[in-house]
Parts: C-alpha cells; sequence; structure tokens
C-alpha cells in the first residue's frame, strides 16, 4: 500500500481524505464491460428499478411468502404476501430513488451512499476524534466512573452496562488479533469458553476465589492460544480464519461432550461470586453491606461486578494503547501491511504472530472468566460460533485497528439487541450492518487510525492508509 | 463384513451431497480467490425451496411412479432456478462492490450474507425442523450377513446416480464449452481475460449461479435422504463441504468430488465404529491437518507467492 511512501507526518485528515478521494476511482472503478446502469433518463431508471423489483419477487416470493408449518398428516403452507409485497416495493423504490440520485452518472457509483454518511457524519466524527481524542476519552471515563451514583441508574441500566463492557473488552481483545495483527480470526470464542471453564472448574474443584482465579484463566485461555495459533502460523487470510472457526467449534464439541469435567450440556453451575477482599455481597452478617453499615440492596453486587468489568477493559485498552508503540506492538502491525517485508527485515513472524493470538487469547480468556463469575452459571450453549460473529462485527462495524470504533459498535449492537419487537431480526441486522458496512464504508464507522510513529506530531490519518493485512 | 459395506454405502452417499456442495466452493475460489463464506447457507436455501415446492405440488410418497418423477424433476428444476437466482444476487450485492478492496473485506460480507441468510430463513419459515414424510421409498437388500441386511434404498441410488451424472455433464461444460474455457480464463489471469474480450464480470456472475444450481441439487439430496431440515443445516453442512474441497485441492474440479466422498466416507466410518458426539471433530481436524501439512490438497496445483 501507499502508506509506505508517505511519510506519515506530511497527511494531516484534510490530507488523507484528498489521498483517499485520489485512490477512489481505482478502487471502485467498475470494468468497463459492467453491467451497471447507466440511469442517465428516467426510463431507463425505471426499468433497472423493475428489475431488481422482479428479482426481489423471485428472491423472496417462495421464502417469505410461503412458510410451511407442520400440520398434521405432513405440512401445510400459509402465505403472507403482503411482507413479499413490501419487501418488492421497498426495492423498486429504493433503487428508483438511487438511480435518480446517488448513481447519475458523474456521481460515483458505488462511493456514492459512503461519501455521504462521511460528509454528513464520519467526517466530524473523525475530525472531533482525532482532534479532541484526549477531552473525550477523559469525559466517557468520567461517565463510565460515575454512572452507578447517576440517579438513573437502575438494576436494567447496571445489568446493560456490564453486557456492553464485557462485549467491549472482548472486542478490544480480539481488535489486537483481526486489528493490529491482520489475522482473521473467527474462533475467538473458544478464548472466552477457555477462560469461563478454567474458572469455574479451578473455583469448584480446588475451592480458589474469583482474584486468584481471574489471572489464571486468563494465562489458561493464553496458553490455548498459542496452541491453537501454532499449527496456524502458516496460513493465510481466509484459510487462517475457517481454520481458527474449526477450533472454535472442536472446544464447543469437546465441552458439550466432556461429560466427567465439564458436565456437558448441562453446564456448571454454582460458581462463587466475586469478593471484595473476602468481603461477600450478601445479606445479613458479615456481608458488604452490614460491614459499612449500609442499608443491604442486591444492586451492590451489581455495582461491584460494574467497576470490576470496567476496570478489566479499561486495562485491556491500556494494555493494547502501551503495546502498540513497543516494538512487539510495532511488529503486528508491520505484519499486518507486509509479511514477506517483515521477514526480509528480520522480524520473527512465527513469534510476532504467536503472540498477537496469546495477548487476543489472554483478554478473552479474563472476559471468560468474568462472565462465569457473573452469570454462576455457564454451558457450551453460551459459546457458539455466533458469538464470535457478533464479537467479530463489533470490530469490523467498529473499523479493524480502532479501539473507540469499538465503543461505538458495540453500543449500537447492544441498542438493535435490547430494542423491544426487533428480537425476532436482530441477527439480521447484524448480517446486514456487516455487509452494508464492507460495501459503503470499508474501514468502518471510525475510519481515522492513529500511527504509532510519526516524524514529527502524530495525527490521525484515513483508514485507507493502512494495509489490510494478509498474515 | 455387511456392516462395512451398508457405512460404504451410506458414507458414498453423503459424499455425493458434499461433492455437490464443494464444487460451489472450489469455482468461486479458483476465480476470484475468495472463500464463499455463504455458500452453505445457499445450499439451505436450496433445500427449502424445494421443500415449498413439495409442498406445493402436494408430493407424497402415494404418488404414481410415472407422475413422481416428473415431479421431482420439476421440483429439482425449479429449486435450481430459484436458489441460482439467490446465488446470483449474493454475488452482485455483497462481492462484486468488493473487488479491488482490502483483502478481508470479501470474507467479512460473506460471513455477513451467511448470517443474513441463515436469519432470513429463520425468521421467514420457524425455527423449528421440518418435518417430511419419505417420499421415495423402497430399496434392494444387496447381500445379509449373520441376520444384518445390507440395504441400498432407491433414494441412495437417486443421489448417486444423479451425482455422476451431473459431475460428467459438468466437467464437459468445463472443459468443452466456450463458457467452460472463458471461466477457466479468468481463473487463471482474470486481467487478460477481461483484455481478449471476456466479459468477466458475467463469468463470475454465471460461477455463482452454476455453484448454487448444484448446491440446489445437494439440497434437495439431502431433504429426501434425510426428511428433515432446519435454517442451521448449512453452517454444518457448508464447513464440510468446504473441508472437502481443501481436502481435494482448492480449485480442482475432480478434487473437489473426491475430496467430498472423502470427508462422506470418513464421517460415517467415524460414526460406525467410534464415538459419534465427535464426528464434526473429525471433520474439523481433517479440515486443519490438511490445511497445515498439505495446504495445496489431494490434487491441487501449489500455490506461488510472488512478491
Amino acid at each position: 500500500m501507499a502508506s509506505s511512501q508517505e511519510p506519515t507526518s506530511d497527511i494531516t485528515p484534510e490530507g488523507a481524505e484528498i489521498v483517499e478521494e485520489q485512490r477512489r476511482p481505482a478502487y471502485a472503478a467498475e470494468p468497463p464491460q459492467s453491467s451497471h446502469p447507466q440511469p442517465g433518463s428516467l426510463p431507463n431508471a425505471v426499468r433497472d428499478a423493475a428489475v431488481a423489483a422482479a428479482v426481489a419477487l423471485v428472491l423472496a416470493g417462495p421464502i417469505i411468502g410461503l412458510r410451511t408449518e407442520s400440520a398434521i398428516g405432513g405440512l401445510s403452507l400459509t402465505q403472507n404476501w403482503p411482507t413479499v409485497a413490501i419487501i418488492v416495493a421497498v426495492v423498486f423504490f429504493g433503487r428508483l430513488l438511487l438511480n435518480l440520485t446517488l448513481w447519475r452518472p458523474g456521481s460515483q457509483a458505488l462511493s456514492g451512499v459512503g461519501s455521504i454518511i462521511s460528509r454528513a457524519g464520519g467526517k466530524q466524527l473523525a475530525a472531533l476524534a482525532s482532534s479532541n481524542t484526549l477531552y473525550i476519552g477523559i469525559v466517557a471515563l468520567i461517565l463510565a466512573f460515575a454512572l452507578p451514583f447517576l440517579p438513573f441508574a437502575n438494576r436494567y441500566i447496571m445489568d446493560q452496562a456490564i453486557v456492553i463492557l464485557t462485549y467491549i473488552m472482548l472486542g478490544w481483545g480480539l481488535n489486537i488479533v483481526v486489528g493490529l495483527a491482520g489475522l482473521l480470526d473467527l474462533g475467538y470464542v473458544a478464548f472466552y469458553a477457555v477462560g469461563a471453564y478454567s474458572f469455574a472448574l479451578l473455583a469448584q474443584n480446588f475451592e480458589l476465589g474469583f482474584w486468584v482465579c481471574l489471572p489464571m484463566a486468563g494465562i489458561l485461555a493464553a496458553c490455548w492460544g498459542m496452541v491453537l495459533g501454532f499449527p496456524v502460523l502458516r496460513l493465510r487470510g481466509d484459510y487462517l480464519a475457517i481454520v481458527t472457526l474449526a477450533f472454535g467449534e472442536i472446544i464447543r464439541v469437546v465441552l458439550l461432550n466432556w461429560y466427567e469435567v465439564t458436565n456437558g450440556p448441562d453446564g456448571i453451575s454454582g460458581i462463587p461470586r466475586p469478593t471484595l477482599f473476602g468481603i461477600e455481597f450478601t445479606r445479613g452478617e458479615g456481608g458488604f453491606a452490614d460491614i459499612f453499615g449500609l442499608e443491604y440492596s442486591p444492586l451492590q453486587r451489581i455495582i461491584y461486578l460494574y467497576y470490576i468489568i470496567l476496570i478489566l477493559a479499561l486495562v485491556t485498552n491500556f494494555v493494547t494503547l502501551r503495546l502498540r508503540r513497543l516494538p512487539i506492538g510495532r511488529a503486528w502491525e508491520a505484519l499486518r501491511e507486509d509479511e514477506i517485508a517483515c521477514r526480509s527485515l528480520g522480524i520473527n513472524t512465527t513469534n510476532t504472530k504467536l503472540t498477537a493470538f496469546a495477548c487476543g487469547a489472554f483478554f478473552g480468556g479474563l472476559a471468560g472468566s468474568f462472565f462465569a463469575t457473573r452469570q454462576g452459571f455457564i454451558s457450551p450453549e453460551s459459546f457458539t460460533a455466533l458469538e464470535s460473529f457478533i464479537i467479530l462485527a463489533a470490530v469490523v462495524l467498529g473499523g479493524l485497528g480502532s479501539q473507540i470504533g469499538i465503543v461505538v459498535a458495540v453500543i449500537f449492537l447492544n441498542t438493535i439487541f435490547e430494542l423491544r419487537g426487533l428480537q425476532e431480526y436482530r441477527m439480521l441486522i447484524v448480517g446486514l450492518s456487516m455487509v452494508l458496512i464492507m460495501v459503503w464504508r470499508p474501514r468502518g464507522l471510525v475510519s481515522t487510525r492513529t500511527p504509532s510513529v510519526a516524524l514529527k506530531k502524530r495525527r490521525a490519518i484515513s483508514g485507507d492508509l493502512v494495509g489490510e493485512g494478509h498474515g | 463384513m455387511a456392516y462395512f459395506i451398508q457405512q460404504l454405502i451410506n458414507g458414498l452417499t453423503l459424499g455425493s451431497i458434499y461433492g455437490l456442495i464443494a464444487i460451489g466452493y472450489t469455482m468461486v475460489y479458483g476465480i476470484i480467490g475468495m472463500i464463499n463464506f455463504a455458500h452453505g447457507d445457499i445450499f439451505m436455501v436450496g433445500s427449502f425451496i424445494a421443500l415449498i415446492a413439495i409442498v406445493i405440488l402436494g408430493i407424497s410418497g402415494a404418488t404414481p411412479f410415472l407422475l413422481l418423477v416428473l415431479a421431482l424433476l420439476l421440483v429439482l428444476l425449479i429449486a435450481m432456478t430459484l436458489t441460482s437466482v439467490w446465488g446470483w444476487t449474493v454475488e452482485r450485492v455483497a462481492y462484486r462492490p468488493l473487488r479491488g478492496s482490502f483483502r478481508l473485506a470479501p470474507l467479512i460480507t460473506a460471513i455477513g450474507m451467511s448470517i443474513v441468510l441463515q436469519n432470513l430463513v429463520q425468521v421467514a419459515q420457524g425455527a423449528r425442523v421440518k418435518p417430511l414424510q419419505p417420499i421415495v421409498t423402497g430399496g434392494y437388500a444387496i447381500m445379509e450377513q449373520d441376520g444384518f441386511v445390507v440395504q441400498l434404498s432407491n433414494i441412495q441410488i437417486i443421489i448417486i446416480v444423479a451425482t455422476f451424472v451431473l459431475m460428467v455433464g459438468f466437467t464437459l461444460l468445463i472443459n468443452r464449452t466456450s463458457l467452460g474455457r472463458a471461466q477457466r480464463a479468468c481463473e487463471q489471469d482474470a486481467k487478460m481475460a477481461a483484455l481478449l474480450g471476456i466479459n468477466v464480470d458475467r463469468t463470475i456472475s454465471l460461477t455463482f449461479l452454476m455453484g448454487a444450481a448444484l448446491a440446489a441439487v445437494a439440497g434437495m439430496m439431502f431433504l429426501l435422504f434425510y426428511g428433515v431440515i432446519d435454517f442451521y443445516i448449512g453452517f454444518q453442512a457448508g464447513v464440510k463441504a468446504f473441508t472437502a474441497a481443501v481436502l481435494g485441492g482448492i480449485g480442482s474440479l475432480p478434487g473437489a468430488m473426491l475430496g467430498g466422498l472423502l470427508i462422506g466416507l470418513i464421517e460415517t466410518f467415524w460414526s460406525g465404529y467410534g464415538p459419534i458426539e465427535y464426528k464434526d471433530v473429525a471433520a474439523f481436524s481433517i479440515l486443519a491437518i490438511t490445511l497445515i501439512f498439505l495446504p495445496s490438497g489431494l490434487l491441487g496445483r501449489p500455490e506461488v507467492e510472488k512478491v
């Protein structure tokens, strides 16, 4: 990529935009024989939209219009044509609108919506993020620490905050592997599972407390990261993704079937709660409320959990940010940009990849451990491939390699997951948003990156200048 | 011995289905160098379309023979046509805009597309499994030993024969027709092919169409053979078919078929003689082992990386 030829310090955010604009035609230009419509006139636009609508009708007709139901003596069909009609209408008018506005000749077909989005929010967001990172960070931090004491903080909000922070931590952990080292890991949930099961088993069999088990769970997960990372070192991009997915599934199947140790699908229950220097959050004598002379409330334990995960997540972020400035972090990013160049410069790619896997897995293990202690019950059902995809979706939506983007994306995803009436459609929306973000804004919601090395002044650069990673 | 032969027959049946799906993976990988992660879900969609067509036409085990044959052929045609439209749309919407984007981008949209298809079918058709009464019944007892009868059912014969016919037809299509020539040209060097007047985009679209059509055949066979489908069958079948494609050597059509048969056999024998609950682990381990020790597969060409 071009970034290697240009000194990064010369590129201001504006400069980056210019470079981005210049690069775009090479990127987005379709081959000359492309069948993309040339919707100069209204009839053409209408014709094109009609074709799209016809395709939508063919697609949606059988699958959505006719629903098979189990009935007595076989299957029966129920019909659902209104939905099909709505879908076809949306496709027709949506396409017509796009044809008449964004996709007119002269406006670039593919970047159309993307550039509008970036014009509307992205640029401001990017500029804001780059110039005021420190302030935004401090404000967010104060807010996060003060949240439990704000007047509107009830049980529901605290629970949601804990879930969001868990996913942010997982996202940040995965970001080390995917965003920094450029290794697409689809089996990240395996480390989450290893962490959770390590803690649960250690606590049950050896009666160790949360704070002793936490680092052990992390280290065990990191070891698993190395074990799984070692065989896949030679694999490139998409093969690596599939193999990590396979490893994730293997771990889940083993957890499901190894009754003697993991109790199979029944899972492990009665996992101990975390204590504050040995003080438990229980009602009655010797409990937290009793010792500090407070009125007992179940919310106290939730708030304590909230602070644990907040601090764990912040530690993840802090360690990642510091690692980026160490030789190892620079080696990760160099590996993402160009593996062959890395090797010829004498970087040990084996160690670099393994440390990336181990670091990512370590934080995944910590998060898993926290998950186990919060739930008090774990079973293999919590660690399906779907979970990996949700975490990956957060990293992708936020922007590969962008820490703040992941926060935005996790909050976005959690809002979708919690909206009433959308429960059924939530994974559909996750999948669609992954596709849309890649088509329109492949660098994610936050598309600026901060280089860790700069000649004069450190500035945010466009994500397009960052290599893709095919490690 | 009888038990062994029975497992062999079952393995060949399963392997044929995997092989048909694996062709879709291997062709797409050959031509644009990406793993079409959503292909397993295209197979699932094909299976559902076949199910819906069967219910509309009211086919059951009691339909007279000649009519049954015609009706099943009609179902096959419907499933292949509609599923290939799905395959085409997925390529058009999710992959074509990303050509020339960074390398992980199409893989990420493919995962997104897979999630979309799975959940779309789940929402539209319900999460429950769909049982179908057996349509093609009967079979032959080909041998008997120690009271164990080896059964070769009619549906197994249909699956193996249909797969064989499709494979022969498909190989002819790739090797003899101008479309096949265009496809092989794009596979070798898309830019050069474009310079020589081949419509690369159209060829890629057709590749997706063909892959989806074969996946639809596999989907219908799966439905007729097992009689139960749900929205999640695509994930497992997809990963196993991908394993088959990798084992046979990705990019190689005979390799995909061979890999499919091997995976089918390994899985069946594992379930027949080993711990059945770990049969998925077997397939996944083969995938990992092949990629690590034999990345170019059994019949594939080794990939040369140029700087």
